[in-house]
């Protein structure tokens, strides 16, 4: 017994020395995480250094950790699904992360898709929004309780279905996107609710960000492969997840057009599609030097054979961006442009 | 009512009851085969894969003998895949057709040349990996991924006897990787036993030295009484507390290095903790108080009676409890969230303090990702881990039988 107890002590004091990272880490957005890993491994073979860890801690997570201070104990990379709030770029200025640099890597389409055998359908976002929200105005513009059961109670154009919509918990940053490039769009197409966001912006963001909870829209979990499996089980259903699932599993499922636009790898890339999203990883730069192998990462990250339209990112389904776009990021990771407060929003 | 119609009522009663229990026993294990049979057909084509096997030239000009690691394995192999098309001209169907390569595809090549030198300017036959796309393919399912052209090139491979099929070692022997065909449970597998042997190294002797003191030595007052409250009550704690827990003490004042074994080691040992004491009490507790009497009686000391007769009897116990409570700390993914180990990592580790991830996280990671390959990883992933804590309620059961003494 006493011998066990030594054990365990000997082994708490090895561990208690400070540690000299050699391996870079990333935290950050579930959404990023499947094109950072690819590009870790990338880098890893490519270089003989090891390969970065990469944790899936969702964009608020990842900030959270990535802007807690500078020193080995931080990660060196955040990944995003959104750009940085100025709430946290201030977080991160006041415990010394001054030097942060922003990088565009790529868009993720959202698609709101049902089975293949569904019959097409072309949505506008006024009218997800009217089957979505909690509240939709009136004739006389007065919000009243979303009344509506059936798609076809919308606008006669669309099928005689019941409203069923599995789409992600509000965790989620597919959910933010969501609603920020749907909902509140679908809102600002109804003049009552314009002329409200003019009064009382606050009230009409309440508007825009309620999803009704009667049973017509179904919180089906973070698990994009899960709202697949349900809806081809379900016919009657629509689902919302991310373009790379909607890609994996053609033939199976298919996204509905939204304001008379498919989503495919060309709308998404040309912005024709316009529920897209841009993703980002952010760098630690005072960590450059310090910690082996972040500029040679970056350098991975923004390669025509891992970003480009031909890439390795795109066969994961990250669409690439515009070649202008794409140039640009490629400078900001080859000059390590830093971020300034005035671009933040 | 007669004598005879109350005896046939109890009967009823007694024939409804089995009928009830019978029931519930068949629908409990209609779901059980049911969720076995659909992982288990789910897991089916991680266990095979379809290899082709090329001849490949080590071309001097693009494998310096001076700087081997740097070569072009890839271009190689290409290389000696067009060989197999001579009529596949056209650079954009040159692409198509290194499309059903992997992107490990050179793997076994680049090992084979770098273990010896000389092979280069030789012709290598190596198998060589095949994507998860075309690996789904021969093996019948639906793949958005190939093109009918390429399927085509498939079949001709297959025909002519250059593909094969064989047990997919890559799952078993590889870390993780996004490549489906490339990814493997041995960096989560040795990452879970590294985290175990922390959690029982501190756990145990800890567990069982709180559960002597108190049973056998504790004097009986209102203090004590309080911490066997707490300690019954923190067994039920939810386990995402532990890893807040060790978020806030082991990472942020005692700076222990995050994702690392070492780490949930620590964290999985204080949420097992309470399961080892209060089943090693309960062991102490059965070992009938006559024998400590009697060691007590002829002269020996509190402390001998206990260390020499009633911790060794109830040691089997203890181990049941111990085990079971890691196999539980085994299937936690909750908790390591919050310290780090919910993560992409590639190199298997090798000591405590290299970042590591453990099979229900590789479980979790994998069930979320597009590729409709890491689907079936997933399911094979779920079968290992439920294959491991079915070895370790099986060596539960057999301690306990084997050193289970009756009185």
């Amino acid at each position: 017994m006493t011998r066990l107890l030594f054990a365990v002590s000997a082994l708490a004091i090895a561990a208690s020395p400070a540690f000299a990272r050699d391996q870079i880490r990333i935290v950050g957005s579930s959404t990023v995480y499947p094109f950072t890993t690819a590009v870790a491994e990338a880098f890893g073979k490519a270089t003989g250094m090891k390969t970065p860890v990469v944790e899936s801690t969702g964009t608020g997570g990842g900030f959270k950790l990535f802007c807690e201070g500078v020193g080995e104990n931080f990660p060196d990379f955040s990944n995003a699904s959104r750009a940085i709030k100025k709430s946290e770029f201030e977080t991160c200025a006041k415990n010394g992360v001054t030097d942060i640099v922003e990088i565009k890597v790529g868009f993720d389409g959202l698609t709101v898709a049902s089975a293949a055998s569904a019959p097409d359908v072309n949505f506008t976002k006024q009218q997800i929004f009217m089957a979505l929200a909690k509240q939709v105005p009136d004739k006389d513009g007065k919000l009243v309780d979303n009344p509506y059961k059936m798609w076809n109670e919308i606008d006669p154009s669309l099928p005689a279905q019941k409203i069923e919509v599995l789409g992600p918990p509000p965790t989620s940053g597919t959910r933010d996107s969501f609603v920020e490039l749907v909902m509140e769009k679908g809102a600002e197409a109804f003049d009552s609710l314009k002329a409200m966001k003019k009064e009382d912006a606050k009230a009409f963001e309440g508007v825009w960000k309620s999803i009704r909870t009667d049973g017509a829209y179904v919180e089906a979990g973070e698990n994009d492969n899960l709202i697949v499996q349900k809806l081809e089980a379900n016919p009657n259903a629509y689902g919302i997840f991310g373009f790379s699932f909607l890609e994996e599993n053609e033939g199976k499922i298919k996204g509905a057009k939204i304001e008379g636009v498919a989503p495919s790898f060309e709308t998404v890339s040309d912005a024709s599609y316009k529920v897209a999203r841009p993703l980002f990883i952010y760098a630690k730069k005072q960590h450059v030097g310090t910690v082996p192998g972040m500029a040679e990462f970056v350098a991975e990250y923004t390669s025509g054979k891992a970003m480009g339209d031909e890439g390795y990112l795109a066969d994961k389904g990250l669409i690439p961006l515009p070649a202008d776009q794409a140039g640009a990021a490629a400078d900001v990771a080859k000059n390590m442009t830093t971020l300034t407060a005035d671009k933040v929003m | 009512m007669s004598n005879n119609a109350l005896v046939k009522k109890r009967y009823a009663a007694e024939r409804r009851f089995k009928a009830y229990g019978l029931a519930a026993i068949g629908v409990t294990t209609a779901f059980l085969l049911f969720l076995i049979l659909d992982i288990a057909i789910k897991a089916m084509p991680t266990f095979f894969v379809h290899e082709a096997t090329l001849t490949v030239n080590v071309d001097p000009a693009l494998i310096d003998a001076a700087n081997p690691v740097a070569g072009d394995y890839l271009g190689l192999t290409k290389k000696a895949l067009a060989a197999q098309f001579p009529d596949v001209t056209s650079r954009g169907d040159r692409k198509a057709l290194n499309g059903i390569l992997s992107a490990g595809a050179a793997d076994g090549l680049q090992q084979r040349v770098l273990a010896d030198p000389s092979l280069i300017g030789k012709d290598v036959t190596v198998p060589v990996a095949l994507n998860s796309g075309a690996d789904l393919y021969l093996k019948g399912y639906a793949t958005a991924q190939l093109s009918d052209r390429q399927k085509a090139w498939l079949d001709a491979l297959l025909e002519k006897g250059v593909i094969s099929k064989g047990f997919a070692w890559n799952f078993l022997l590889n870390g993780d990787s996004r490549e489906p065909e490339l990814a493997g449970i041995k960096g989560a597998l040795i990452g879970s036993v590294l985290t175990i042997i922390v959690t029982l190294a501190l756990a145990l002797p800890l567990g069982v030295a709180a559960a002597l003191y108190l049973e056998e030595f504790a004097p009986k007052n209102w203090l004590t009484d309080v911490i066997e409250i707490n300690i019954n009550n923190l067994a039920a704690v939810p386990s995402i507390i532990f890893g807040l827990l060790g978020l806030a003490v082991f990472l942020n004042i005692f700076g222990v290095p995050r994702s690392t074994p070492l780490v949930g080691g620590l964290v999985l040992a204080l949420l097992v903790l309470p399961t080892i004491i209060i089943a090693s009490r309960a062991a102490l507790k059965s070992v009938p108080p006559s024998i400590k009497e009697a060691a007590l009686g002829v002269g020996a000391s509190h402390q001998q009676a206990v260390f020499h007769h009633v911790l060794p009897l109830a040691i089997p116990g203890i181990l049941t409890g111990t085990i079971l409570g890691v196999a539980r700390a085994l299937g936690e993914t909750a908790p390591l969230l919050m310290i780090g180990m919910i993560a992409f990592i590639v190199d298997v580790p090798k000591g405590f303090t290299d970042a590591a991830t453990v099979l229900p996280v590789q479980v979790f990671l994998w069930s979320d990702l597009p590729e409709q390959a890491f689907q079936s990883r997933t399911a094979a992933t779920i079968i290992l881990l439920l294959l491991v804590l079915f070895a370790f309620n099986a060596l539960a059961i057999y301690l306990r039988k084997r050193f289970e003494r009756r009185w």
